[in-house]
Parts: C-alpha cells; sequence; structure tokens
C-alpha cells in the first residue's frame, strides 16, 4: 500500500505542482510536448509492444484527429468549439481504425503495417488536395482562444493520465491476456479460444483513439496545421515508433522515458548542430537499438530481474 | 451418439493427397490412439478437427453439430482443446500468465481465471514452475504446458499431439499418470503417439494410418500385430 502511495503519489504530486513552480513558458512548452509524445508513444506502445501487430503509419490517426479540430473550427470559425475536436477527433480515428483493422487484421504477417503505412499517405493526399475542407497545403491557422502553457499542460496531463490509467487497466485484465497471447503465437493463441482478428481490432481502436485525442490537442494547441505534418511519416508516423523503442517497448514507462529523452535530444541536437540534429539522431537510435534493444526502461528491468535471480541463487546456495 | 464423428474427409495440398477419405468415430469417456509412420498425416487430421484449416471434403461434426469451417478459436469455445507437437507456448509469458490467458474462454474475471489456472496447473504438477517464463522451461515441461493450457479451457475431448515425444523414462512415467488423471476427470482424448509402451497402455481402441488413408482399427493389440501395420512402419520383408 505504502509503495503504491509512493510509486503513483509522489509522481502525480510533482507533475502538478511543475507549473507552479517553473514560469518558464519555453520549459513549459518542452514538458507539454513530452507529455503528447508520452501520450503518443502509449497508443502506439499497446498495439505494437503489447499486442505485436507494427504500425508503420499512426499519423493515419494521428492527422484524422487534428483534422477532425480544424475542421470544426474552419466550419465554425469559433476557436473554443475546436476543443470538442479532443473528443470528436479520437472518435473520427476510431472509425478509420475499424476500416482498416477490419480488412487487415484477418491476415498476419506485414500486411497491417503496410497497410496503415499506405492509409496515412493517401489521406495526407486527400487533405492537401481537398482544399474546400481543409485549406490543402496552407493548413489551417486560427488563434487559440487561450495562451497560457499552464493551462495546456494541465489538459494533455491529464489525457496522457487517463490514457496511462486505461492500458495500465486493460493489461491487467482478460483483454490484456489476450493482447499478449497474440503477440506471443497466433496460432496458440487461436486453439486457446482467441478471436484473434477481433481482439487485434480491440487493441487498435484503443490506440487509435489515443492517437486521434493527440492530434487534436496539437492542433489546439499549435493553431496551425497542415497535412505534411500531422500525416508525415517521418513527423510522426515512425517518431511514434522511435520514441516507443527508445524508451522500451511493452513496459509500462517506456513511453514517457522514450518522450523525455526525445524531446531534449531533439532541441539540444537542434542548438547545437543546427540542421545536423536529424543526423545525429538518427545515429543515436541506431545505437540504441543495437545496443539496448529493450530500450532504457526495458535494460533496467533486465537488469534488475537477473539480479534478483543471481542474489536468489547465492541465497539458495548458501 | 458419438462425441466426435470424422465422415468421408479428404485434405488436398496441391498435388498431395494428405489424408484421404478419412472415417472414425470416438464415443464420449473414450481413449482413442492414432498412430502411423511420419508423414502418414496424424497432425494434418487433428489440424483439421481444430479447425487450422478446413477439409477439402466431408464433414466434422463434434457434439451433433457441424464443426468443419469453423475458425479454431470458435471450436475451443465448444470444448476442444488440442496440444501442438512442436510446442507453442507463450515465450515470454510466465506458466501461469500462460495457463490464464486460455482459462479467460469462460470467464472474464481475473480472479476466476486465475483460479481455474491454478487448478489446472496443479493438475498437471507445475506449481514449482508457475512463475518461471515459458522460454526458460525444458522441453518436458513445456510439453506438460501445452496440457494444462489445453485443460484450461474446460475442454470435454482433448487432442493430445506427441506429448511424450523426447521425455526421459521417468517423464514419461509421470506424464502417463497425468493423462490418466485427465481421463478419469471425464475429458474424452484422442491422442497420438510413437511411443507405443505409451499408446498400449492408455489407449482402448487404435486406429492406425498410412499416407492418410486408414490400415487398421480395434484393440491396440491386434492392430500391432496387423501385417499391414507391420510393413507400413518396417517395410514389406518383416510382415
Amino acid at each position: 500500500m505504502q509503495k503504491t502511495l509512493l510509486q503513483v503519489g509522489v509522481p502525480a504530486a510533482v507533475l502538478l505542482l511543475i507549473p507552479l513552480v517553473l514560469k518558464n513558458p519555453y520549459i513549459l512548452h518542452m514538458l507539454i510536448l513530452v507529455l503528447l509524445w508520452t501520450l503518443l508513444a502509449q497508443s502506439w506502445n499497446l498495439l505494437g509492444g503489447y499486442t505485436g501487430q507494427v504500425s508503420f503509419g499512426h499519423a493515419a490517426f494521428f492527422g484524422v484527429g487534428a483534422y477532425t479540430a480544424g475542421i470544426i473550427f474552419k466550419v465554425t470559425e469559433k476557436a473554443p468549439l475546436a476543443w470538442t475536436g479532443i473528443l470528436l477527433g479520437g472518435i473520427a480515428a476510431c472509425i478509420v481504425a475499424t476500416f482498416i483493422g477490419w480488412i487487415c487484421f484477418r491476415l498476419r504477417g506485414p500486411f497491417f503495417a503496410l497497410s496503415v503505412l499506405a492509409l496515412s499517405e493517401v489521406l495526407r493526399l486527400v487533405a492537401l488536395n481537398w482544399k474546400e475542407l481543409t485549406n490543402g497545403a496552407e493548413g489551417i491557422l486560427y488563434i487559440p482562444p487561450f495562451t497560457s502553457k499552464a493551462a495546456y499542460y494541465y489538459i494533455i496531463l491529464a489525457i496522457a493520465a487517463l490514457c496511462f490509467w486505461v492500458i495500465h487497466t486493460v493489461m491487467k485484465s482478460k483483454l490484456g491476456y489476450y493482447f499478449l497471447a497474440i503477440r506471443e503465437d497466433q496460432d496458440a493463441a487461436e486453439s486457446l479460444g482467441i478471436d484473434t482478428t477481433r481482439y487485434k481490432l480491440y487493441s487498435l481502436l484503443i490506440s487509435a483513439f489515443f492517437t486521434g485525442v493527440g492530434g487534436a490537442f496539437y492542433t489546439n494547441y499549435m493553431g496551425f496545421i497542415d497535412p505534411g505534418i500531422v500525416f508525415g511519416i517521418e513527423h510522426i508516423s515512425v517518431m511514434m515508433i522511435l520514441v516507443t523503442m527508445l524508451g522500451g517497448a511493452a513496459t509500462h514507462t517506456g513511453p514517457a522515458a522514450g518522450a523525455l529523452i526525445y524531446i531534449l535530444l531533439s532541441e539540444a541536437l537542434r542548438v547545437w548542430v543546427k540542421s545536423g540534429h536529424l543526423v545525429f539522431f538518427g545515429a543515436l537510435i541506431i545505437a540504441i537499438i543495437i545496443f539496448f534493444p529493450n530500450g532504457v526502461v526495458g535494460s533496467i528491468n533486465e537488469f534488475r530481474s537477473r539480479r534478483a535471480q543471481r542474489l536468489k541463487e547465492e541465497g539458495g546456495a548458501a | 451418439m458419438s462425441l466426435l464423428e470424422l465422415s468421408g474427409v479428404s485434405r488436398q495440398f496441391g498435388g498431395l493427397m494428405a489424408v484421404s477419405n478419412m472415417s472414425f468415430s470416438l464415443e464420449k469417456g473414450e481413449i482413442l490412439g492414432l498412430i502411423g509412420p511420419n508423414g502418414a498425416g496424424k497432425t494434418t487430421i487433428f489440424n483439421l478437427i481444430n479447425g487450422y484449416f478446413p477439409p477439402t471434403k466431408g464433414t466434422v461434426t463434434f457434439k451433433s453439430e457441424r464443426i468443419d469451417g469453423l475458425k479454431p478459436h470458435k471450436i475451443c469455445q465448444r470444448g476442444l482443446a488440442r496440444t501442438f507437437q512442436v510446442v507453442k507456448p507463450l515465450q515470454r509469458l510466465t506458466v501461469l500468465e500462460n495457463v490464464m490467458a486460455s482459462a479467460f474462454v469462460h470467464t472474464s474475471r481475473l480472479n476466476e481465471a486465475k483460479e481455474l489456472a491454478m487448478r489446472s496447473i496443479s493438475f498437471t504438477d507445475m506449481e514449482p514452475w508457475k512463475d518461471r517464463l515459458a522460454k526458460s522451461l525444458p522441453l518436458g515441461m513445456r510439453k506438460r504446458l501445452e496440457m494444462a493450457r489445453a485443460l484450461a479451457t474446460k475442454p470435454d475431448l482433448l487432442l493430445l499431439d506427441e506429448n511424450f515425444a523426447g521425455l526421459n523414462p521417468s517423464e514419461v512415467q509421470s506424464t502417463l499418470e497425468i493423462v490418466r488423471k485427465i481421463h478419469q476427470s471425464g475429458v474424452t482424448i484422442l491422442i497420438i503417439e510413437h511411443n507405443m509402451k505409451v499408446i498400449m497402455s492408455l489407449s482402448q481402441r487404435v486406429l492406425a494410418i498410412c499416407y492418410g488413408e486408414r490400415i487398421a482399427e480395434g484393440k491396440p493389440e491386434e492392430v500391432a500385430n496387423d501385417p499391414q501395420v507391420i510393413e507400413a512402419y518396417l517395410g514389406g520383408a518383416h510382415a
């Protein structure tokens, strides 16, 4: 009991108090990005890390969420209404996800990973060319109704925490066991009575919902979206994978660790090496995948369990 | 009424008739042994019953309902479980988690699934292994995990695919006792096995197949002495 209080209470208190102590808008902006990427990586991790269904195109869901909020603003011209996109964007992403998952999850192998990549590109082209609805390459620009960084910080903190709690709860339930069984062996899962097509779709729906919510938050926070950014393979799809891998796939805190490292590093590199930062970032990712394939959190967990095993064996021998 | 009935079941892979016109039935409470040389089509028959792939021709009836063409998870939910000859443990999960994943067929509650899984684990004498990762288990225990997992789905019919292969004599003995216990608890069993000692001591009836066709059926000792069976295993000179 005391342990859970420490593990949950202390980080929660720290996260809640940060904006009261740190008033620097730049630092708050960084923290907002860390939380946004925590949300995105957590979403990807549920499907890719726990359920074993790798997606190369989560930008499809991010972009649909972002454009849902953007189009709501464009149509109504009322900036506060764009916040309804948080919920509606998540739902819109789920609709797109149902469509692609229902078709692709009957198959195994790389079909889903590649189809969703193609889907995100198709959606990018739609957003680029359907100018009446999306303003095309100009993008959608508006003045956010409020500018307090602290407010945005608390909103994204609440969303990321909700996502963390949902995934944590799911992974301790029947759904979670089914997701892991599907990841480990689909034949075995089928023969144990698991409808793999349906449960893969459930995992995708939760994942797509929170990714869509993240997209809608992005629109509201940034006040500007265009197809190249929110449907971007290199900005969103690949980064969601890398952040998850960096922190540790299939771990609860890996996505947050990955997001923190990603944002700090990309900022630091941007200052030090200017436009060369992508090269350094890429090299670092390669190094991490070679030397720490389980990510930061995964490697720490492994080290701990090995030490525990060793202590147990020494204890047994003595 | 038979628990399981195959009637005229064939399965073709391209030009190869893996199973041709196979008919047999299994009564409730029976242990039927399925034997035959390598490549005879034994595992293919299991795959046809369990829905891994559908038969090209013929019907499979389980509890008076046709199950051919159904997906494996539907067939499992109806009370038909199997083990795999090439074991398929959920590698990065513990033994308990493996068995729990299958116990969720009948419940959505974590506690009930855990209880059912623990019963299945103690039934197969795997308690000391329950917190080990499946990938760290020795082969004998992996084979046993297959049984524990299948049992947790509360099957009426259990298909055992070479659960004795690769075991040492003492493991064979303990697995024999477990299979007997499973049978006594009311589960009907269809077993594929090469170990003749196991087949002779467990099964009440044996079906021998070769090249996808039935070559003999009857009491274990009758089938073992059948000239066609001896020829299939050892070649014509010995028959």
